[in-house]
C-alpha cells in the first residue's frame, strides 16, 4: 500500500509500505477514504517532538471503510465507513472511565502522560497514521464511530480532532455567559473554538495571529473580532486596555509550540529544541487573562522544560486547564451541533490533495501558501 | 531494586475527631469539573478489567514510569541503528528527566543522516527538493524561493571566497624542500 513516510525536518514523501495486519484481538484495518494534516502534524514535520522516527506515517485525523475485523470486535462489521477518534483508547482502564480518553493509561508504551495518538511519534505510542490508504485501528470496537448516513464525509473527518479540540477548548474554558474570551492563533483549531465559543454564551470573541488571510477567514468563518499581533505594540496592554483594564476572563492557546512573536523563545524553543517549543501564546494568554481567569491550552507542546511565567499565574490566581481532546467523549453531542448547522466544520476545508502529492500538501500547510487554512488528503482508490 | 511498597499500618492521622472533616469535599466546587468525573472515578487503582495484552514481535521501547506494558502498543518503526542504541539509553531515564528527552531529540537526527544512507544502501537516491515539496513553492512562492536562492548563492560565494583567500597565501609560500 502507499503511504506517507516521514525522512526527517521538513521531508516526507510517498512510500510502499506493507499492509498494516490485525496484531490484537479488538484491532480493525481501515481502508482510509479522508485523511488531514493537522497543525499538530507540523511540530513532528518541524522536528519539534522527541522519538519521531524516520519511516514513520503520521495522520491522526482520518475517516475510512472497516476492511478487517480481530475476532473480538462485535459492533463493526466489514463495510462500515467510520471516523477514527485521534486518541487510542481502551475505553476500561481508570482514566477512560473517567471519560479522559485522551489519557488511555493502556496504549502507550513510550509515554505515561499522554495516551496512544495515531501517525503522532513514539512519545505517542508508536503507531503508523492514516495519511496511507488502509491503517491498523487499535480498539477498534471503543473509538471508531459510524459516519450518519446524512454526513458528509468531509464533515466526518474533522470530528475526529478539530472540532472536538476547539470545542474542548472553549469547554474547558468554562465560558460563562457574556465572557469576553480571547484566543491566540487562527488556525483550524483557533477556529472551531472560536465558532464554539459562541456556543457556551461568550459576549466577546478575540483572536490573534501572524497572518492577515487566516485573520480574514476567521472574521466571517467564527465570527471574531480579529488582530494581526505584527500590527499591535504589545499583545498584553492591547488586551488590558480593550477590557477596561481588567484583561479577557478567558484566554485560550490554540497555537502551541512552533509559535511567533518572540525571538528568543523561537531561537531557544524551535531552533535550538531547548525548551518544548515557543512559549509565547501561553505567555499571552497568562498575561492577559484578568484575575482570577481561566487559561485553556490545547497548543501542542513538547514534553521538554518550558520558560513559563507561572509566577504570574500564582499572582493572578489562574486556573489552567489543559488535554489532548477526549473525542469519543464529545462525539454525541458535536454530531448533533453538525446536523443543526451550529458547527460546519467542511467550511475550513480550501485544499483537497491526492494522497500521492503529500509532500507538496505539507509544504502548502507549513509555509502557509496559497491561503491555506486545512488540507485533506484524498487516497487515490478512495 | 528498591521499589516503593504500600504501608499497610495504620493512617498517619486520625481524622475521626476532626468536627467538619469532609464537609467541603463537595465536587460541585472542584474547578476541574467536569474533566474529572467523580462518579466514574474508583480512585487510584490499576485494577480494571485489562483488554488482552498484545504480544509484539518488534522491539517496543518503554517508559520506566510504567509497572507494566500497556495492552496495547505500536510497531511502527522500531528502535536500529546508532539511533536506536541511543533511544535505548534515553529509555534508563524517566519522562521526568531533560536528559531522557535531549537523547531521543537527538537520536532523531542520527536517525535522518541513517535514512539517507539507507535509502542509498538501496539503490534509492532521496529526491530532497520533491521531499520538501519544491513544486508547490515553485507554484505558489516564486519570490520567496528566488530569494531563498540568492541568499544560499551568496552565503556560497562568500564561504567560496574565504576558502580561495585562505589558500592563496599557502599556495605562494616557497616550497620547503627547494
Amino acid at each position: 500500500m502507499l503511504a506517507m513516510d516521514y525522512r526527517g525536518p521538513y521531508r516526507v514523501r510517498l512510500t510502499e509500505k506493507p499492509m498494516p495486519e490485525l496484531l490484537h484481538p479488538r484491532d480493525a484495518i481501515v481502508r482510509v477514504t479522508r485523511s488531514c494534516i493537522c497543525g499538530s502534524d507540523l511540530h513532528l514535520y518541524h522536528g519539534l517532538v522527541p522519538d519521531t522516527r524516520v519511516g514513520m506515517t503520521f495522520g491522526h485525523e482520518f475517516c475510512g471503510i472497516v476492511e478487517q475485523l480481530g475476532p473480538e470486535v462485535e459492533n463493526l462489521k466489514v463495510g462500515d465507513h467510520v471516523l477514527v477518534p485521534f486518541n487510542i483508547a481502551c475505553g476500561q482502564c481508570h482514566f477512560c472511565q473517567q471519560g479522559l480518553y485522551g489519557n488511555c493509561h493502556e496504549s502507550n508504551a513510550q509515554a505515561t502522560a499522554v495516551g496512544g495518538i495515531y501517525g503522532y511519534s513514539h512519545t505517542a505510542g508508536g503507531y503508523d497514521g492514516g495519511q496511507a490508504e488502509y491503517v491498523r485501528v487499535p480498539y477498534a470496537d471503543f473509538g471508531p464511530t459510524l459516519i450518519p448516513d446524512w454526513m458528509d464525509p468531509d464533515d466526518a473527518v474533522l470530528l475526529t480532532d478539530v472540532v472536538p479540540t476547539g470545542y474542548q477548548a472553549a469547554e474547558m474554558g468554562g465560558i460563562q455567559k457574556g465572557d469576553t474570551v480571547v484566543i491566540f492563533g487562527a488556525g483550524p483549531i483557533g477556529l472551531m473554538a472560536a465558532r464554539c465559543a459562541w456556543l457556551f454564551g461568550a459576549g466577546r470573541v478575540i483572536m490573534f495571529d501572524l497572518l492577515d488571510y487566516r485573520l480574514e477567514f476567521a472574521r466571517t468563518y467564527c465570527p471574531a473580532e480579529v488582530y494581526n499581533f505584527k500590527e499591535v505594540d504589545d499583545v498584553v496592554v492591547f488586551m488590558k486596555k480593550t477590557t477596561d483594564g481588567l484583561g479577557a476572563d478567558v484566554a485560550i492557546d490554540c497555537v502551541g509550540g512552533d509559535a511567533k512573536g518572540n525571538f528568543l523563545h523561537t531561537l531557544f524553543g524551535t531552533k535550538l529544541k531547548l525548551e518544548a517549543g515557543s512559549a509565547i501564546p501561553l505567555h499571552w494568554a497568562i498575561n492577559s487573562v484578568k484575575k482570577g481567569g481561566i487559561v485553556s491550552i490545547v497548543g501542542v507542546y513538547g514534553p521538554t522544560g518550558n520558560m513559563v511565567p507561572v509566577g504570574n499565574v500564582v499572582n493572578k490566581g489562574l486556573t489552567i486547564r489543559a488535554n489532548q481532546a477526549s473525542v469519543k467523549r464529545l462525539l454525541p453531542r458535536l454530531i448533533e451541533h453538525v446536523r443543526l448547522g451550529n458547527i460546519d466544520p467542511k467550511g475550513m476545508i480550501t485544499h483537497r490533495v491526492p494522497l500521492e502529492d503529500v509532500a507538496d500538501a505539507y509544504h502548502i500547510f507549513a509555509a502557509k501558501l496559497d491561503g491555506c487554512i486545512k488540507p485533506v488528503l484524498v487516497p487515490n482508490g478512495a | 531494586m528498591n521499589l516503593p511498597v504500600k504501608s499497610e499500618g495504620r493512617n498517619l492521622l486520625d481524622t475521626s475527631g476532626i468536627i467538619g472533616w469532609g464537609v467541603d469535599a463537595d465536587p460541585r466546587n472542584d474547578p476541574t469539573y467536569p474533566i474529572r468525573d467523580r462518579a466514574n472515578d474508583p480512585g487510584l487503582t490499576k485494577n480494571w478489567v485489562r483488554p488482552p495484552v498484545q504480544q509484539p514481535a518488534v522491539e517496543i521501547l518503554q517508559s520506566i514510569e510504567h509497572i507494566r506494558q500497556p495492552a496495547v502498543v505500536g510497531t511502527s518503526t522500531p528502535p536500529s541503528g546508532l539511533s536506536g542504541m541511543m533511544r535505548r539509553l534515553a529509555f534508563r531515564w524517566s519522562e521526568s528527566n531533560w536528559i531522557h528527552w535531549l537523547l531521543l531529540l537527538g537520536a532523531d537526527r542520527v536517525n535522518v543522516v541513517e535514512g539517507v544512507v539507507d535509502d542509498l544502501a538501496h539503490a534509492r537516491i532521496p529526491n530532497i527538493p520533491a521531499e520538501m515539496g519544491i513544486r508547490s513553492e515553485l507554484a505558489f512562492n516564486k519570490t520567496g524561493f528566488a530569494k531563498k536562492v540568492a541568499v544560499a548563492g551568496l552565503l556560497s560565494a562568500l564561504v567560496a571566497g574565504v576558502l580561495i583567500a585562505r589558500r592563496a597565501p599557502a599556495a605562494e609560500r616557497p616550497s620547503s624542500g627547494d
